[in-house]
């Protein structure tokens, strides 16, 4: 037997070699070692003790990713990630699931307090509900007694999946489908947490609903899902905001939003993002590609305000279809981008229903060698009646080695559409500097006035809280860039 | 065999015809090996996404004509600008026809590119100016390889050219598709002033392919006026890449009035490489049936203290396609560069389609750059007053397509050449009035 020991024989036992130790198995450990393959996929779904029906749904996501090609369309460089160099499943050390707060490990409640986040000051004061995720694993919900008399759901998706499955089952990945892009396609197959959030008909949410997301654990990719309902004449207003400790090496978080309100819905949903840039040399820094899209029934509104000051490379477009009649899809953006950042973003409106009318105000600042594009795309379908666009793309300027780049698309079908666009670029004007310093003001702080005063518009749009501390931010982020 | 394929092979037989002059030689074998690369653009390409040349393709085109064809000039007397003295320099079917044509070599040159490529006096010039401003994209490289003939006009310093010069192509349709490749150079050197008109006119329904391209060099504070009219049939195409170099402070302006054709591509771009340049590109597009008009321009700021101002208006019926892909560079030792962009459009049908994307990449900071973009419907206001007033639904529908348009014709520097846009503008709008009441 042994001398007729042939190709075939080996790679037979080969094969039952990887079945028997298959190395990912184990999924007892807190973080799977690195690579990617329909096992790590499988585990990923057995160690959240996900239904059938998920795991298939993963997988069907893998197959497709496995063909599609990283796009290079967008106005970034960057080292591609070793898809097989990270580790796509990561949980905090202690085991998840507090009743209170007490219970979490201190040095996880540290490092928030560092953050300047207190959850029990959010509670007390903001009256904001939070579903913390630390790398992956929600460890603490707050107020989810206030929301369940209410009949709101909101919870993990991981909870959602097996709690709530007829909705998930229902809506994930109907307005970003698992074969949408490179990275939705990532996300759908990986996912390891996020947040699930339904409205049920005719609730006003009574408080904005709010998730932090933060990366913690050196080389792991962190894959978030989210997905909101607003079922028929509810109001939900969703705010997530990011922040990411100093980290040397590249990370990638490729997030999907889905956002879904039914007839006569509103959804506000707020970003503030500020994963670590790099440093001021370009090393380091969060990769940051998010597919964001939301679906407008008939007369429901969806609208994304985000005001984005960190990560290395920035990909990311907003998104909302118009399907209903008489929707409304908003965008509000501000960009910052320093020193070696990199941000290619902007959003799509879709519109497919007659009545529909879109806004777009978007202000890119950009500093130090950075470049920061803005990418949108309007468009008219032929049956969409009396659509309206109105868009307005700034651009800010500091110094003559930073780049500002438009890339809007417009495409009209249908001869009632009314779409105005216009976009300018423009520095700091040395009278306003001059006009500041005269009367005592510094030129820092007179930099961060004007840039507050530029990005007015969008920071109005933010909810109260939020939009104090995104001022902060721009203040921060744009620290060191005069001279 | 596909076109492509056609186009190679012919590519040998072609160059062994001609006089080999060893730098034109050069110039055309590198290009002949680019378009072998690259082939034609698809639409997967970012500048042609809007524009697929797939059916303009397909035809069976004769890549060189045969025979001789004479026309008389009473027959295409109206395509000229007749009513003032011009140069004019003539081709048909891509050959020169002299007994049309009026060119001249006192004090200024306005003759042929076949001329000039293969006489020793031109030489210095081809070796300082051919195939300097074009770029190395397949369609233009295309042309290179192939280019034999076309229009030569050089200005020299501190000449002003007292008449208009016009280029015009004829095609005859005596074969059953022709695919034609002009090219043409103009040099304009110091404080020297020049206006030229351009078009191509296809004299039958057999299909055309014009591939073409335009050189313009202005040197040192020169001034050119440069025209486009493309009023064609509806089975001729253009692609008519043109490629501006300006040096400090000259004005250079190109008008395109797009109101036909199956198919028409106008590339233009501008290269500033001085400071005080001043780039203007304006250009009104009529069209109805199935055509399909795309404008690409690009206006690449070099050099500090430049300027460039684009207005482009469409107004797009039946089920026409309108494509507007404007950018705008501005390097970063660009500085205090003003750059203005504006694109409007009417969607007349419901069936009509507009694609458009103003495109600016801005590194300098102390630039004032700004573009505009709408597409929008006339007045009802407007329309109420004029109605209400007893004008025709028509006639008011024309007047305020006008008016629209009015901004980029009153620009236009040679009054004759006006009126003729003017009455091309009426009759597109189907309306018999005059509109300089």
């Amino acid at each position: 037997m042994s001398n007729k020991y042939t190709e075939d024989d080996l790679r037979e036992e080969l094969k039952t070699k990887e079945y028997e130790y298959g190395f990912y198995t184990d999924i007892e450990s807190d973080t799977f070692p690195n690579g990617l393959n329909e096992d790590i996929v499988r585990a990923i779904s057995k160690k959240k003790e996900e239904p059938q029906w998920m795991t298939d749904w993963r997988l069907e996501a893998f197959r497709v990713w496995k063909e599609m090609t990283e796009p290079e369309w967008a106005n970034v460089h960057y080292q591609k990630p070793d898809f097989q160099g990270i580790s796509y499943y990561s949980a905090p050390n202690s085991k998840p699931k507090y009743d209170s707060l007490d219970e979490v490990d201190p040095e996880l409640l540290a490092t928030f307090e560092k953050l300047g986040i207190s959850l029990d000051e959010q509670k007390k004061l903001s009256g904001v509900a939070m579903d913390v995720v630390v790398d992956s694993v929600s460890v603490a919900t707050t107020f989810k007694k206030t929301l369940g008399e209410k009949g709101i759901i909101f919870m993990s998706i991981s909870e959602a999946i097996k709690e709530h499955p007829e909705l998930v089952k229902k809506y994930l990945g109907t307005v970003v489908p698992q074969k949408d892009n490179f990275y939705a396609a990532l996300n759908s197959a990986v996912f390891s947490d996020g947040s699930f959030c339904y409205i049920p008909k005719g609730v006003r949410c009574p408080m904005e609903l709010s998730t932090y997301f933060r990366i913690n654990q050196a080389g792991t990719g962190q894959f978030e899902r989210t997905l909101v309902i607003a079922d028929e004449g509810s109001y939900v207003s969703y705010l997530e905001g990011c922040t990411a400790p100093s980290r040397d090496e590249n990370q990638l978080h490729a997030a999907v939003v889905e956002l879904i309100a039914l007839d006569d819905a509103e959804i506000k949903y707020s970003t503030v993002q500020n994963w670590y840039p790099g440093n001021a040399e370009g090393k380091g820094g969060v990769y940051n590609f998010v597919t964001k899209r939301g679906l407008c029934e008939k007369n429901a509104k969806i609208s994304w305000t985000q005001v984005e000051t960190g990560s290395a490379v920035t990909w990311k477009y907003p998104s909302c279809i118009l399907k209903g009649d008489n929707s409304v899809g908003e965008f509000y953006s501000i960009a910052v981008t320093n020193n070696y950042q990199q941000a290619d973003t902007g959003t799509k409106m879709i519109h497919l229903g007659k009545n529909t009318k879109s806004t777009i105000i978007s202000k890119g600042i950009s500093a130090g060698k950075s470049q920061n594009s803005y990418r949108g795309l309007v468009q008219i379908n032929s049956r969409a009646e009396n659509a309206r666009n109105f868009s307005q793309c700034d651009s800010l300027l500091m110094g003559n080695e930073c780049g500002a780049h438009t890339f809007p698309y417009i495409e009209a079908k249908n001869k009632s559409a009314k779409i105005e666009h216009e976009a300018t670029t423009s520095k700091i004007g040395e009278d306003q500097i001059f006009y500041c310093n005269q009367r005592g003001i510094d030129t820092e702080k007179a930099i961060a006035l004007i840039v507050n005063g530029f990005s007015k518009e969008v920071l109005n749009k933010l909810p109260m809280e939020f939009a104090v501390e995104a001022q902060k931010l721009l203040e921060i982020s744009l620290e060191g860039s005069v001279g | 065999m596909d076109l492509k394929e056609k186009l190679l092979s012919s590519f040998l037989v072609f160059e062994n015809q001609i006089d080999i002059d060893t730098y034109v030689h050069d110039v055309r074998n590198d290009a002949i090996k680019i378009f072998e690369e690259k082939g034609f653009p698809t639409k997967k390409e970012e500048a042609w996404k809007y524009t697929s040349l797939n059916k303009v393709l397909k035809e069976d085109y004769s890549v060189f004509p045969q025979q001789e064809n004479a026309i008389e000039y009473k027959d295409i007397k109206k395509y000229f600008i007749h009513d003032i003295d011009t140069y004019k320099i003539v081709f048909i079917d891509g050959k020169y026809s002299s007994h049309l044509s009026q060119t001249t070599h006192d004090g200024i040159d306005v003759c042929l590119m076949s001329s000039a490529l293969t006489k020793p006096k031109y030489r210095i010039l081809i070796e300082n100016y051919f195939n300097k401003a074009a770029t190395k994209d397949s369609l233009s490289s295309l042309n290179t390889a192939f280019s034999n003939e076309g229009a030569y006009i050089h200005i020299p310093k501190n000449k002003m050219v007292e008449k208009p010069i016009q280029i015009v192509h004829f095609s005859t349709g005596n074969e059953s598709a022709t695919m034609l490749q002009p090219r043409n150079l103009i040099v304009a050197d110091e404080n020297s002033y020049v206006q030229i008109i351009e078009r191509h006119q296809s004299l039958s329904d057999n299909p055309v392919l014009t591939n073409s391209v335009t050189e313009i060099f202005a040197n040192k504070r020169a001034i050119v006026d440069y025209y486009k009219i493309q009023n064609d049939n509806s089975n001729a195409s253009l692609i008519d890449n043109t490629f501006i170099k300006q040096k400090k402070e000259s004005v250079v302006s190109v008008h395109t009035f797009a109101f036909g054709g199956k198919l028409t591509r106008n590339n233009l771009n501008f290269f500033q490489e001085g400071e005080r340049i001043d780039s203007i590109l304006k250009g009104v597009t009529i069209i109805g049936e199935k055509q399909h008009v795309d404008h690409n321009t690009l206006v690449h700021h070099i050099e500090p203290n430049c300027e460039s101002h684009q207005d482009y208006k469409g107004i797009f019926g039946e089920n026409s396609t309108g494509v507007f892909n404007g950018k705008i560079i501005v390097e970063k030792e660009a500085q205090k560069t003003n750059a203005f962009q504006a694109n409007n459009n009417i969607l007349v049908s419901d069936k009509a389609t507009i694609n458009t994307k103003p495109q600016l990449e801005i590194f300098a900071d102390d630039v004032k750059c700004s573009h505009g973009c709408t597409i929008g419907q006339l007045d009802e206001s407007a329309m109420f007053y004029m109605r209400s007033r007893g004008i025709p639904e028509k006639e008011a529908k024309a007047l305020l397509m006008y008016a629209f348009s009015n901004n980029v014709l009153s620009s236009v520097k040679i009054p004759e050449m006006k009126q003729r846009i003017t009455k091309i503008i009426a009759n597109k709008l189907g309306v018999d009035i005059g509109f300089d009441l």
